[in-house]
């Protein structure tokens, strides 16, 4: 094999990288290099510089060390039985790639994860090292976030971590078992256990010790995981579930539903699929409304027939319907965690809603100056010029406000 | 009188603040002052009369602070009325005609939306400048340099992001209304120009690159990225030149993925393969606690596996006299892995620690090795383990029992009760009694310490830790006993 140029291996392993959803490059400590010693900045909003036609954000440089791998995982495109190109970065080559980025103000920074080459150690140390040359050498203060290989020794995680903002492990699948299946050198214990070192390893670094001393830093912007949704067939409230008890168990700052995507030389195992876009939007919008808005899970799955919610409508609106006996509302009188189940007002516009009424009666026009959709709210609510009637409860409603399943729009 | 005030390109923020303390001060209506922008700066004073006093000479003006903060960003919006906005809410403000904390106000709600725009642009303008290298200055610091054509004013209240982010290098960024540049962390202004003639820079074929690969063709949204991206920005980005060559082409791409046949498996799989089934799996232990806590993290008999991060098994020598059997592994135990770890487990240490109990000595474990619990936001909720799981899970406990061959159990709680005794009914009248598991060996009853832990009232907190390690002495004193009996017969209650 011919020797690959940095352009060749760039678009190789940024072409392996593209399945992961993660891109976030927010949270963690603020630091900046106005002392004129390094290059970066972080804390608070991550950004995105740029969005690709698949419209997803594009803020961290986010490769793969080398897409050699050992593991078969049936949904990956860089298994080990897959006839894809490989190549291999030098960890001087990601470094370098990272800064010239950065000083051009393309990224936040670099999401940096790997295919499993010779051992899971061998590959995380050389990770880490990528993240060390960075701070260390080059004082980087931008945004770092490592994969993290759920086998690899303990005190490899505590080094990443500390160089990391954010670390992350995939669970990949939704169960045990279709993991055990679909990925067979993957163990979904080994990746609990990680998870979990991750969390306890982030709160010893929360602890100030007694002498009131700042520990060393771990991973200050937390941890997240990534499933991939449509590759078996777990139903979307098996999915919530398992994400609702990660979230509680792990601490993550995000679980990333990402939809099984055609890969170039796919498994036999696994025919391609037209990739779920729209299940994946109304996974995140149940998602936020479990920990956001004061949802049950029993009360999304009441407005999931089969387990599964509908593509048609958002998950608010799928409940509103099913439930129109708590309809409507009246924004000048109800409290804030009964409006925020109005279909139609998020938080944002919840608080303007209570901060509003202490001055006024709300009515139809004031409500959209503080950024409702006067259509879609209307079925639902009471303000001080309108009243839904019967509209609440008519019979064409449903079909009023679903929208035409935006994938049959994709073919 | 009609006051004309015109405030200068530079600094605006703080020169209108200055204008409108000065015209409030002076009690000017909004309807007799015209604001001008930009068209000479130093004119400032001269024009606008009474303003011409220093801030700190005029009466200091006490706003709300939303108010400051909506002001602060609506001045570098480019609506010309935005400071006669700014200062007719002023007035009503003052006049309480119009109230700042309501966004259901139309001109507070204006004011809201003009900065939302604001910040918007300043983000995009954090987003999409895009640096040229343009050599290295006389010090060595490497130069840069970017043109950019923001919707707003807003290189101004942006720069000072551009300097904490680039500290180690000088750059330039220009726009058609003003220039800023940074030179040895010295941020700076000056007039702005037209479009710049930059070097060309050979990391923006590797930046395009990167873009062209990151892309999914499965995924083509080109609406959404517009929306986040609107083709305004693009000129300045290297990146977007190839997009339309990436749209046009995402159909076919998606086709000859799925129109692929399945490949053969490259021979490095094989080998790959064939090297893993030659690794010789670590050799199972021949027996003992060893063999147990191996097949213990395996276990599935009951469904409390799927929940859990991982079986906790029990800790300390097989030879241990004393048993200590708790309710089930929490939290802190469930992520460590290791039984007692947690916030009971430290009380139960410092209380074993007080009545002498060496805890190392004894083989601690729980009736349940699993933790069961229901996720609630961040946290997860203990649930008590129900008599099918604790039945379940007996099969554990009696083999750790007949390993290590206690002759003491210390039964914490109700679980451990009904692990070992067959009920856990009623605990707080048993406690402090000897009872015996179904093979004769002598079990002591006490409470759980997270049952302490619960406590509210601090001086029955008290009064329930002195007796709790009582209890504990008791065990200490049995044990003892046993031992100078020389081995032989049984504890007595």
């Amino acid at each position: 094999m011919a020797a690959r140029t940095l352009q060749q291996k760039l678009a190789i392993l940024s072409d392996a990288a593209k399945y992961d959803a993660s891109c976030a490059s927010s949270g963690g400590r603020k630091r900046d290099s106005s002392d004129g010693k390094g290059l970066g900045s972080t804390g608070g909003m991550g950004i995105c510089h740029a969005y690709a036609p698949d419209g997803r954000c594009i803020s961290l440089l986010k490769i793969l060390l080398t897409n050699f791998c050992i593991y078969d995982c049936a949904y990956c495109v860089n298994r080990v039985s897959s006839n894809v190109p490989r190549a291999r970065f030098t960890v001087d080559e990601v470094v370098r790639l990272t800064i010239a980025f950065y000083r051009r103000n393309c990224i936040e920074g670099l999401f940096l994860s790997s295919g499993i080459a010779r051992s899971p150690d061998a590959t995380m140390a050389e990770m880490v090292e990528v993240a060390r040359r960075l701070r260390e050498q080059e004082n980087f203060r931008g945004y770092i976030h490592l994969k993290t290989i759920p086998d690899c020794a303990p005190e490899l995680v505590a080094a990443a971590g500390s160089y990391a903002d954010r670390l992350s492990i995939n669970v990949e699948l939704p169960t045990d078992a279709s993991l055990r299946r679909l990925a067979p050198e993957k163990d979904p214990a080994t990746i609990r256990r990680a998870m979990a070192k991750v969390r306890l390893l982030g709160e010893a670094a929360g602890d100030r010790s007694l002498g009131g001393r700042q520990p060393p830093r771990f991973a200050p912007a937390g941890q997240s995981t990534q499933l991939i949704i449509g590759a078996d067939g777990a139903a979307d409230t098996t999915i919530l579930e398992g994400s609702l008890r990660l979230y509680a168990s792990y601490r993550l700052k995000r679980v990333y539903y990402s939809a099984f995507s055609p890969i170039p030389d796919a498994a036999a195992s696994l025919p391609l699929v037209r990739p779920p876009l729209e299940r994946e939007h109304r996974l995140y919008q149940a998602d936020w409304l479990l920990r956001f808005y004061g949802f049950g899970l029993d009360e999304i799955a009441s407005a999931a027939p089969g387990g599964n919610l509908p593509l048609d409508m958002d998950p608010k609106l799928s409940w509103a319907l099913a439930n129109r006996g708590q309809f409507p509302m009246d924004v000048n009188r109800a409290p804030r965690e009964l409006l925020l189940r109005v279909p139609g007002l998020g938080v944002k516009v919840v608080d303007r809603i209570i901060a509003s009424r202490r001055s006024r009666r709300i009515d139809s026009r004031a409500l959209q100056r503080m950024g409702a959709s006067l259509n879609r709210v209307r079925p639902f609510v009471i303000t001080a010029d309108w009243s839904p009637g019967a509209l609440t409860d008519s019979a064409s409603l449903r079909a009023r406000l679903a929208r035409p399943d935006a994938q049959l729009a994709l073919l | 009188m009609t006051r004309v005030i015109t405030l200068p390109d530079l600094d605006t923020a703080r020169a209108w603040r200055q204008a409108a303390r000065a015209l409030i001060a002076d009690g000017v209506s909004p309807d007799d002052v015209v604001w001008r922008y930009g068209e000479g700066a130093g004119d400032l004073f001269a024009e606008a009369g009474a303003t011409s006093e220093e801030p700190a000479a005029g009466p200091s003006l006490t706003v709300p602070r939303t108010y400051a903060e909506l002001a602060d960003s609506v001045v570098w919006h480019s609506d010309p009325e935005r400071f006669a906005r700014l200062y007719a809410v002023l007035w009503h403000l003052r006049a309480r005609a119009v109230r700042i904390d309501d966004p259901g106000d139309p001109d507070v709600a204006r004011l809201h939306a003009m900065a939302k725009a604001v910040h918007r642009c300043q983000h995009k303008m954090k987003a999409f400048v895009r640096f040229r290298e343009i050599g290295r200055s006389d010090s060595g610091r490497l130069q840069f340099a970017a043109w950019f054509q923001p919707s707003h004013f807003t290189l101004e209240p942006t720069a000072p992001f551009f300097a904490r982010r680039f500290g180690d290098m000088d750059w330039r960024i220009v726009t058609p209304r003003l220039t800023a540049s940074c030179r040895k962390g010295v941020l700076g202004f000056g007039p702005g120009a037209p479009r710049p003639q930059l070097p060309e820079d050979a990391a923006e074929a590797l930046w395009a690159t990167y873009f062209r690969s990151i892309f999914n063709p499965a995924r083509l949204r080109v609406k959404a990225m517009q929306s986040q991206m609107p083709r305004k920005y693009w000129a300045n980005m290297p990146e977007t030149r190839v997009i339309p060559e990436l749209v046009a082409g995402a159909g076919a791409r998606v086709q000859a993925m799925r129109e692929a046949a399945p490949t053969v498996p490259p021979p490095r799989a094989a080998r790959i393969r064939a090297r893993a089934a030659l690794a010789e799996p670590e050799p199972a232990p021949a027996g003992g606690l060893a063999l147990l806590r191996r097949q213990l993290s395996d276990c599935i008999r009951c469904p409390l596996h799927r929940q859990a991060t991982q079986a906790v098994p029990g800790e300390g020598p097989a030879d241990a006299a004393l048993m200590i059997v708790g309710e089930q592994p929490g939290d802190q135990e469930d992520l460590a892995g290791r039984p007692f770890v947690g916030p009971a487990g430290r009380l139960f240490d410092a209380i074993c620690a007080a009545a002498g109990l060496d805890r190392g000595a004894a083989y601690v474990t729980n009736a349940v090795k699993h933790f069961k619990f229901v996720p609630r936001g961040k946290r997860r909720l203990h649930q008590r383990p129900n008599s099918g799981e604790i039945a379940h899970c007996r099969w554990w406990l009696d083999h750790e029992r007949a390993l290590v061959r206690p002759r003491l159990i210390l039964a914490l709680g109700a679980t451990a009760a009904e692990a070992l005794t067959g009920s856990g009914a009623g605990i707080l009248k048993r406690r402090g009694a000897m009872e015996r598991t179904e093979d004769g060996t002598p079990v002591l009853l006490t409470v759980h310490p997270s049952w302490l832990l619960r406590l509210q009232d601090p001086a029955e907190q008290t009064a329930e830790e002195r007796r709790f390690r009582t209890e504990l002495e008791r065990a200490v004193e049995l044990l003892r006993a046993r031992q100078e009996d020389g081995g032989a017969g049984a504890i007595r209650p």
